[in-house]
């Protein structure tokens, strides 16, 4: 772009004319730089080496863009990696769709397409085809993204709620609420003595190491909004199952922890980015586990509760508190709202 | 920590065994209630200890006539709502600040957020919704003085901040009140020290004992609790030294005491309370929301079937309210007590619930 341009994003950019080539040309081209993407055809043509392909979606709206640990463009593409990852895909191809509003700066823009860029690379996924809009000032705030990917199933991997059975294992691979409490203190601007940083990962490489060599895998997801409170109770739902958790072996950042407490949330409700819960069966937890503390995303990985029969009329999820008490674990309303005092 | 429980519980099931029958503790602070919940810690208490969960939670006591001025305020456009979060969902006679959809809503953590929103916005007038209790207002004073000193006319608090100590004075006073003792909060009392509660118990000899909110210190402040009953006594203790004194942050009462004076405001579910309620002196009331856009606060009744205020007095549980569960929930609150985080109705519900077993 040249120097009249190069500032701040105008509506032009979106308009389909020479700026928006320009942007295409400038900022995005030489980043996602690959020869699918480089034929700027309508759709991308992809070979894929299996016949059972898996597609997701996901859009982005975080604010702060920028956060420790993160950013909205590490975000995009790790969201969609991780749908597709705990399904039981190996990622191949995502699509990158861009909605500016209107004099977000340039430089911003190029930041955030660095991280996705890298964040992409670091996953071994493509992104093949994209989009750019530009809305007026005020119809958006800053930049919202949308990614939607494409993955091919890892052989033997079929999970699902069906596949459950009382005595599997739910096992976590680190640190609960990191990325929910490093965003919320940033919104909020409050300052802890320790750095709470956002675990923001593409957890591909990890599940699909765990799949390859474990065949007692019977379901995965990754416990983003609504924490893995909310992804406990989909699968007592999903499998009319009761589940029962260990308070003790959750393993927590204390800042993290200092932080919730602070503000009156419980972690099991916060985001993650970068978890997955994994339900195996009791013979292979212990290689799923394994596996987690050998790599640089599970080195915490935790068997933190089992599955059992429900006794009542509609399942529970409870959990042994570390005093030794029980208490039920709800998924929550769904608006993080901070406490008086 | 075993060890410390088993002692906790061995002092407990000593105070059961003494009095035979039902002993009732309360826990005056909402931060309690969350965290007993939280913790499990009622499932494991001996079945004759009973915990009540009190009128410590700053949403829940406060007024539906403070909660309706609040909704009216945020009609005008040319003001913006800055509240605390747990605010925003309670329900007024006209829906809530979140269902309202209303723009000029913003959610602070605290009332120098709130004074920031008046300097940025000096086309607007930034009302602070100041609930809370003596925590809370010592940082409610600071911002009216900083308002006063920088002159940010735009500025102004309606205040619903209220006092423990008239609450609980008001609770032992109703004939019908069935607590035995008091497990005081942490943090108000960092503020009023423990010895603000040498009054309740010399005058109704019931056991007062401060505590933290991790769940070892609750634990072990019900164990004192039980100590003193087991001894016949009825004395100001605390598990929560070092970091609660005997006379309190004297400098965070004294800015309170210069900008705010207490008067016989209205609880929810409690009534009127002597000196319980906090409103701006006479110097300040131009910072006074009530005053800037010519309204009064009329005490109003609870909406129709909700028994938050039982419930704050202790005197049922929750799930004794015949809408808990089936009309109240936390995803379509009726009650204050449901919708605040703090709110003994929403720890029943998100924590406590014990669902049928099939027989």
């Amino acid at each position: 772009m040249n120097q009249r341009e190069d500032k701040k994003i105008l509506l032009a950019h979106g308009g389909g004319g020479r700026l928006t080539s320009n942007l295409i040309s400038s900022l995005i081209l030489p980043r996602f730089d690959n020869e699918v993407l480089g034929k700027l055809t309508d759709s991308a043509a992809i070979e894929l080496s299996s016949s059972s392909v898996l597609f997701t979606t996901d859009s982005f709206v975080v604010k702060p863009l920028f956060f420790k640990g993160g950013d909205i463009g590490k975000l995009s593409v790790c969201g969609t990696v991780n749908d597709l990852a705990v399904a039981g895909a190996k990622p191949v191809a995502l699509s990158l769709s861009l909605i500016i509003e209107e004099g977000f700066e340039t430089a911003l823009l190029e930041r955030i397409l660095d991280s996705a860029a890298n964040t992409a690379a670091e996953a071994g996924v493509r992104i093949v085809t994209g989009d750019t809009k530009v809305v007026e000032k005020g119809s958006a705030d800053g930049i919202f993204i949308n990614t939607a990917g494409i993955g091919t199933r890892v052989a033997g991997a079929e999970l699902s709620f069906d596949k459950i059975t009382p005595g599997d294992c739910i096992i976590i691979n680190g640190t609960i609420g990191d990325h929910g409490m490093a965003i919320m203190s940033k919104r909020e601007g409050i300052e802890f003595e320790l750095s709470i940083e956002s675990d923001c990962a593409c957890l591909a490489d990890l599940t699909c190491k765990i799949l390859e060599s474990t065949p007692g895998v019977r379901f995965m997801r990754d416990p983003t909004r609504g924490g893995v409170a909310a992804v406990l109770n989909e699968i007592a739902e999903g499998r009319r199952c009761d589940i029962e958790i260990n308070e003790k072996p959750v393993p927590v950042n204390p800042a993290v922890k200092a932080a919730a407490d602070m503000l009156g949330f419980d972690l099991l409700d916060i985001a993650n980015e970068g978890k997955v819960l994994i339900v195996a069966s009791q013979d292979s937890a212990e290689a799923v586990l394994n596996i987690c503390r050998n790599h640089p995303l599970g080195r915490q990985g935790q068997v933190i509760g089992r599955v059992a029969e429900t006794a009542a009329e509609a399942p529970i999820v409870e959990m042994i508190t570390a005093i030794g008490g029980k208490r039920i674990v709800r998924t929550p309303y769904g608006r993080d709202l901070p406490r008086i005092c | 920590m075993l060890n410390r429980i088993m002692t906790a519980h061995r002092q407990m099931d000593a105070a059961c065994e003494k009095v035979g029958g039902q002993i009732n503790i309360m826990e005056v602070c909402g931060t309690h209630t969350v965290s007993i919940f939280r913790n499990g810690i009622r499932p494991t208490l001996p079945r004759r200890l009973k915990l009540l969960s009190g009128p410590g939670c700053p949403v829940c006591v406060t007024d539906q006539g403070f909660i309706d001025v609040m909704l009216e305020l945020a009609q005008h456009d040319d003001c913006i709502i800055a509240t605390y979060g747990d605010m925003v969902r309670v329900p007024g006679r006209a829906g809530s600040l979140e269902t309202n959809h209303l723009s000029n809503v913003k959610v602070v953590l605290s009332s120098d957020d709130a004074l920031k929103l008046a300097e940025k916005h000096p086309d607007k007038t930034v009302v602070f919704i100041a609930v809370g209790f003596e925590t809370t207002t010592p940082a409610t004073a600071v911002a009216v003085g900083e308002a006063d000193r920088k002159g940010i006319e735009n500025f102004c608090v309606l205040s619903g901040h209220k006092l423990v100590i008239p609450a609980m004075r008001a609770l032992l006073s109703d004939a019908n009140n069935k607590i035995d003792a008091f497990l005081c909060p942490g943090h108000v009392s960092v503020i009023i020290g423990s010895e603000a509660y040498g009054e309740i118990v010399s005058e109704f000899a019931r056991p007062c004992v401060v505590a933290g909110f991790e769940p070892m210190q609750i634990i072990e402040g019900l164990a004192e609790i039980c100590r003193q009953i087991v001894r016949g006594t009825a004395q100001v203790g605390s598990v929560y030294q070092g970091v609660v004194s005997a006379a309190g942050n004297t400098t965070a009462r004294k800015i309170v005491a210069e900008y705010f004076e207490p008067y016989d405001g209205y609880w929810r579910g409690l009534g009127t309370i002597a000196g319980g309620t906090l409103r701006l002196k006479d110097k300040y009331k131009r910072f006074d929301a009530l005053e800037r856009f010519g309204i009064e606060e009329i005490p109003a009744e609870e909406l129709a079937g909700c028994l938050c205020g039982k419930v704050l007095s202790g005197l049922i549980d929750p799930p004794e309210c015949g809408m808990f569960e089936n009309k109240c929930t936390p995803d379509t609150p009726v009650g204050p007590c449901m919708v605040s985080s703090e709110g003994a109705c929403a720890a029943w519900y998100k924590y406590g619930r014990i669902r049928k077993r099939r027989s």
